[in-house]
């Protein structure tokens, strides 16, 4: 097992390696630079600029410097949020979206088991339809509709929640977006539940618990669940990397100093440092949870060894 | 166990009761910005987000005004010599830096040879070359020394300009003519902007900054005039959303938004009519035609397609009142020009009179009107996008054929500058300052921005004289008589001049409409 982690980091290093490559080279061949604007910046100031920036080095070169300021663990400086460097951003942003991701995650993966399961043992009972239901809209109901409707019903109708807003000290400031951020993977993770858990009571070895004369709640709760939630695990995977590298929409709509945004803002400003930070810190994300998925994995289901 | 949790949690709650009952006492101003500051380095700064921060931080030699005049501000007083090219400022008696320092002509000195400095790679150090020599220093061909400011001692500050300059008040209350602390900038480098170490002489001094969040500004009890700032912190959180703003006002929670969401601003005029301020502003929308293409060539063709344009379709409908219709280049209510400025003479005109005397135009000019094909191109964004489909389909009205070509940001207006092959397309001008040569100058031969590559001869000659003429009148005349050139021929067409939106709630007294659109928080104060 150790050394089957051992040997899957070691194999991510290669592909956040390519991924960083392929990303620097794309991003400068999208046309205009960081320091385009609307007014003209005169060609000699343009140059300083680009002297200051060290962008008017070979590509190769610059690419070769940035690789080793990374080794280092040096994202390099924002080119349009000047005042600070892209670690000094992630500092800041990084906890914020980690913290609102993982509260999200949190009750898509309780609330979605539950709803999920509960709707299995019920299966085509009112609970089972409502359960379905309610997953087709969280699905389909974009979060660009349900933040805004949250934020007015409970911050501006209500008045029980700020409408926006955040505070590293205050939950008040946390429960909309994490409602936003959850409610879609409430709906997915319950559906998923719900099919396999449908399958798993009607499995072999679900029927021999049964046949043990075992307690209901120990055959859903320990045997049936356990396989049930496979192909949940499997995709939390990329979801949880999703959302716990931040959302665009809901840190833009609700007013949150999350990561999210910086990759589309970087994106948009040709922020260079900034894109690559992004990228590279949802790589990382991303491979880790897909190794941490793989474990789960093996814990989850007695048919897998990585030995 | 279980005890001391609790004792925590009580602990906790005492603290956040003891951390309100503090906090309750101050007067906080949150306000909605439209976006971060890029820096607070404002030498590196260009937009208006920037300035807004950037003026409760920092007092200018001159500053403004509620109502956006100019005032003295880290200057006592001025004399301008009798050719209008010297200008002496003598600085306040006891003006301080928040930090105590006192602040001097020399911290001013400092500030401006820094900008000059081609090593500073100020973006919008060309706002200054009225300076004498601003213009070769920033080029790298002369020394900083040789820049036309002095500091014979530390409460004189003398400018030397290149010529009589009318707005160089006006352009001194710019981001581009604040101090810096000498010292700190001196000490720290590119880090004196952050906080703890910015140090700054205005209302206002730097608290936090956190991006995508906010700047937090406190009182600066070191300011001249801090008997009379009634606002403790000031709170400025960016909204790229400005519905996310209208929402946090209507919960009350923010009190002023800089902007508002467009698409709601019949909502708005119901429901909040007394917080929703609409004011002319300082800024053109314009539609320049490529002039160097043979269907161009002719200005009646181009006054023909700029009669065809019913602008005020374009303002309420496409803009939703956020525009007004604008029937010349240089808008309305802006300082040192005629009493009755120039306009299109059909500004009054009904439209389908109009589409006659358009169709009488062609006909002069040799023009069917059905072979015209015109491609319509415009930077991504909805409204452009609708004003566009809009203006297309006025000119379908006489048989013009034109399609709409979208373009991403970033590119546009380097395209733009550089003589892209484009038929018409849109742009839009904010003035730096209150003066109409800073609108009249965008038509004059040569300059970057005049996209139609439009030269006039009798243009530029009245565009000299005025800028070697000190009489203010005698100026204003002379910019109105080349707006009168411009418009008869139209080389960039105006439809719309720009408006400010903000919404103010009902505590915040002190606010004033003005062209500008500057509302320091140093002249506001709030009611419970």
């Amino acid at each position: 097992m150790l050394i089957y982690t051992l040997r899957r980091l070691a194999s991510a290093v290669p592909t956040v390696f390519v991924i960083i490559t392929l990303t620097f080279f794309m991003i400068r061949m999208a046309p205009g630079g960081p320091f385009d604007l609307e007014r003209p910046i005169d060609p000699l100031i343009m140059a300083n600029l680009n002297r200051a920036y060290n962008l008017d080095a070979p590509l190769w070169s610059q690419y070769l410097t940035y690789l080793s300021n990374l080794l280092h663990g040096d994202l390099g400086p924002s080119f349009t949020k000047r005042d600070f460097s892209v670690n000094d951003l992630f500092a800041v942003g990084l906890p914020v979206s980690i913290l609102l991701g993982s509260l999200a995650l949190l009750v898509a993966v309780v609330l979605g088991t539950i709803l999920g399961a509960w709707a299995a043992i019920r299966q085509n009972s009112g609970v089972d339809y409502a359960v379905v239901g309610l997953a087709t809209f969280g699905i389909t109901t974009p979060n660009f509709v349900v933040a805004p409707l949250l934020s007015l019903l409970f911050g501006v109708v209500l008045g029980w929640l700020p409408a926006g807003g955040w505070s590293n000290a205050n939950p008040a400031y946390w429960v909309l977006p994490i409602v936003t951020l959850a409610l879609p993977q409430v709906a997915v993770i319950a559906r998923l539940v719900r099919g396999s858990t449908i399958e798993a009571l009607r499995s072999n070895h679900v029927r021999t618990a049964r046949a043990y004369g075992l307690p209901t709640r120990v055959v859903v709760g320990v045997h049936a669940l356990r396989a049930a939630m496979l192909p949940a695990v499997s995709y939390l995977g990329p979801t949880a990397a999703g959302l716990l590298t931040g959302s665009v929409v809901v840190e833009t709509i609700f007013g949150i100093p999350g990561i999210g945004r910086y990759f589309v803002q970087g994106a948009l400003g040709r922020d260079y440092t900034l894109v690559m930070g992004t990228v590279v810190v949802i790589a990382i994300f991303v491979i880790f949870f897909n190794l941490v998925v793989d474990l789960v994995y093996a814990w989850l289901d007695p048919r897998v060894r990585y030995d | 166990m279980m005890q001391r949790t609790l004792g925590a949690g009580l602990f906790a709650m005492g603290m956040l009761l003891a951390s309100t009952a503090i906090s309750s006492a101050q007067v906080v101003l949150v306000r909605g910005n439209d976006t971060d500051p890029a820096t607070l380095d404002h030498h590196k700064t260009s937009t208006i987000s920037e300035s807004r921060v950037l003026n409760d931080l920092y007092d200018g030699l001159v500053t403004q005004d509620a109502a956006g005049n100019v005032i003295p501000g880290a200057a006592e007083s001025w004399e301008i010599s009798e050719d209008g090219t010297t200008y002496t400022f003598h600085m306040r008696e006891g003006g301080k830096w928040s930090n105590g320092d006192p602040v001097t002509s020399d911290d001013f000195l400092f500030a401006f040879r820094r900008i000059m400095d081609p090593a500073t790679a100020a973006g919008y150090a060309s706002i200054l070359f009225p300076i004498q020599n601003a213009e070769a220093v920033n080029k790298g061909e002369m020394p900083l020394e040789e820049l036309g400011v002095a500091a014979p001692d530390p409460q004189t500050l003398v400018f030397t300009l290149n010529g009589p300059t009318p707005y160089f008040l006006q352009l001194l209350t710019h981001q581009t003519g604040k101090p810096l602390h000498k010292a700190s900038v001196e000490a720290l480098g590119n880090d004196f902007t952050k906080p703890g170490n910015l140090v700054t002489n205005g209302a206002f001094l730097l608290e936090s900054f956190v991006p995508n969040d906010k700047i937090v500004l406190k009182k600066n009890p070191n300011y001249y005039d801090a008997a009379n700032v009634k606002i403790d912190e000031v709170q400025w959180l960016p909204f790229e959303d400005r519905s996310a703003c209208l929402r946090r006002f209507e919960a009350g929670e923010v009190l002023i938004c800089a902007d508002v969401p467009a698409e709601q601003m019949a909502y708005m005029k119901e429901k909040l009519p007394n917080q929703l301020r609409i004011a002319p502003y300082l800024g053109s929308y314009y539609l320049p035609v490529k002039t160097t293409k043979e269907k161009f060539a002719d200005p009646r063709v181009r006054q023909a397609i700029s009669m065809l344009i019913d602008r005020d379709f374009i303002a309420d409908e496409v803009w939703q009142g956020t525009m007004l219709p604008a029937y010349s280049l240089v808008p309305p209510g802006i300082d040192n020009y005629v009493a009755e400025p120039p306009e299109l003479d059909y500004a009054g005109e009904d439209l389908l009179d109009r589409e006659d005397k358009a169709l009488a135009l062609f006909e002069e000019a040799g023009v069917d009107p059905a072979t015209l094909e015109i491609q319509l191109s415009y930077n991504s964004s909805e409204n452009h996008r609708n004003t566009m489909a809009a203006v297309a389909d006025m000119l379908s009205n006489v048989g013009i054929k034109s399609t709409l070509n979208e373009m991403e940001g970033t590119n546009y207006f380097n395209y733009l500058r550089e003589d892209g092959d484009f038929d018409i397309v849109r742009a839009g001008w904010i003035g730096d300052y209150s003066d109409p040569q800073n609108f009249l100058y965008l038509n004059e031969s040569g300059v970057s921005f005049n996209y139609p590559k439009w030269s006039n001869p009798d243009y530029d000659a009245k565009m000299r004289a005025a800028a070697e003429t000190t009489d203010l009148g005698e100026r204003a005349a002379l910019l109105a008589e080349a707006e009168k050139i411009y418009l008869a021929e139209v080389p960039s067409i105006p439809i719309l001049y720009y408006s400010s939106r903000a919404l103010v709630s009902d505590r915040v007294t002190g606010y004033e409409d003005n062209i500008l659109d500057d509302h320091f928080s140093r002249w506001l104060s709030i009611t419970q």
